[in-house]
């Protein structure tokens, strides 16, 4: 299915009534031609709605007055040279609807009405235009002010040690949500305004740390990311069965995962390999390979790549 | 070059996110151990895979690629279009083999991490 932007969405969203103009000059049948032109020139109009007692009667426009202007036929009224009866639009229809008139019909403008058919604005393409850039403004603005309370929270939320800390369970051996918690630090982290470079980082040690939770353990773990002022905190723990020799499980390469894993693309013994590269302080403990705990630390404030 | 018009060069199966198929592709990576792509593969590159269960898909979203290739005729697990469809990430197919769609993605001046 095709992308469907946010101005098409808006199209549908908004009402007639939110973009169109309110305060409608009108003339009447009695009118003039002599006195329609200086009413279009005053105004700086190409056209109006004709009202007789408050009641839409018909619409004249300016091409009607130059046709009139060639013809010498200035002293006739607007009533003998209006378009009775015409196309209205109803205040509360979708904009969708106008957008869709002003292609089937040949007009500049609608009269709109409400549902006691009252005229009660009019609606130019020029009208729909600026009522959906305005609304577009406001929704930047909104989305540029969330953003900036979030990548400010630290500032202004002031304690001696501030930090937001993440928890996330991760279950053993199922591949069905396996990475769903990295996702889901990644998601934050941009979130709150981290740079790509250090988003990137962490999500990369994250989901090796959460792959190997998934693929290596009994009961599962938890990862648990402390976002703190200068740094990036990733902990993931687990209850076993650990690992016998740390430093052999650092060497690239090094694998203990069955062969089906393997087949899976999991478990090229690369994962703690790449956890390192990634981090600026990495911290393995398995006592007694009773159970693992994995610390990786990311500074926030140093600029640099992946080792 | 985008992954709509590689898409339509070799002939790929267009599996999900239609909608994502226009933006760039910044170069390519092709392997199946996930570790490595996860070292290696670059935002925006096209990965090109014999794997197709669900986890490419969380490979891809984390790294920001601009989509996967999948040779072979693998047919990707049902799971794992449907989270590619939820999150985005487009899945292509082919009969040929990695060689080949490398190949051809290179000739197409689709670029490695590791060339210039």
């Amino acid at each position: 299915m095709p992308e469907i932007t946010r101005v098409q969405e808006l199209v549908y969203e908004l009402k007639i009534e939110e973009v169109m103009t309110r305060n409608v000059i009108t003339v009447t049948p009695q009118t003039s031609m002599a006195e329609l032109r200086e009413v279009l020139r005053e105004h700086r109009i190409s056209g109006t709605p004709v009202t007789q007692n408050g009641e839409l009667v018909g619409i004249i426009s300016v091409e009607d007055l130059i046709k009139a202007l060639a013809g010498r036929e200035m002293e006739v009224t607007v009533g003998e040279k209006m378009i009775p009866n015409p196309v209205t639009l109803r205040a509360d229809e979708a904009v969708v609807i106008a957008v869709d008139y002003f292609a089937r019909y040949d007009f500049g403008r609608f009269p709109v009405i409400d549902e006691k058919g009252r005229l009660v604005g009019i609606l130019t393409r020029g009208d729909i235009i600026e009522g959906l850039l305005k609304k577009l403004e406001v929704e930047y603005h909104e989305e540029e002010i969330r953003r900036y309370r979030v990548s400010h929270i630290f500032e202004d939320i002031v304690s001696n040690r501030t930090s937001l800390i993440l928890r996330y369970d991760v279950m053993a051996h199922d591949f069905d949500h396996a990475g769903e918690a990295s996702s889901k630090i990644k998601r934050a982290l941009s979130r709150l305004g981290a740079s790509p470079q250090i988003v990137r980082r962490a999500a990369i040690a994250a989901y090796e740390a959460e792959m190997n939770i998934v693929l290596h353990t009994d009961e599962g773990g938890e990862i648990v990311t402390e976002i703190q002022p200068g740094q990036i905190v990733i902990r993931a723990v687990d209850t076993g069965p650990g690992i016998l020799d740390v430093e052999q499980a650092m060497q690239p390469g090094f694998s203990t995962a069955p062969e089906w894993i393997r087949e899976l693309g999991f478990g090229a013994g690369m994962g703690l390999t790449n956890i390192q590269r990634c981090a600026d302080e990495m911290r393995l403990e398995s006592p007694g390979g009773r159970w693992t705990s994995l610390e990786v630390v990311i500074y926030l404030d140093r600029r640099r790549g992946e080792k | 070059m985008t992954l709509e018009e590689l898409g339509r060069q070799l002939s790929l199966k267009v599996h999900t996110a239609v909608g994502k198929l226009r933006t760039e592709v910044t170069g390519g990576y092709a392997a199946d151990l996930l570790s490595c792509v996860m070292a290696k593969a670059q935002a925006g590159n096209v990965w090109v895979t014999l794997q197709g269960h669900p986890n490419i898909v969380a490979v891809a979203s984390l790294l920001d690629l601009a989509g996967v290739i999948i040779t072979e005729g693998v047919a990707p697990d049902p799971a794992t279009l449907e989270k590619a469809e939820e999150q985005g990430i487009p899945i292509l197919t082919t009969p040929l083999t990695t060689f080949t769609v490398v190949g051809k993605l290179s000739a197409l001046g689709v670029r490695g991490v590791d060339e210039a």
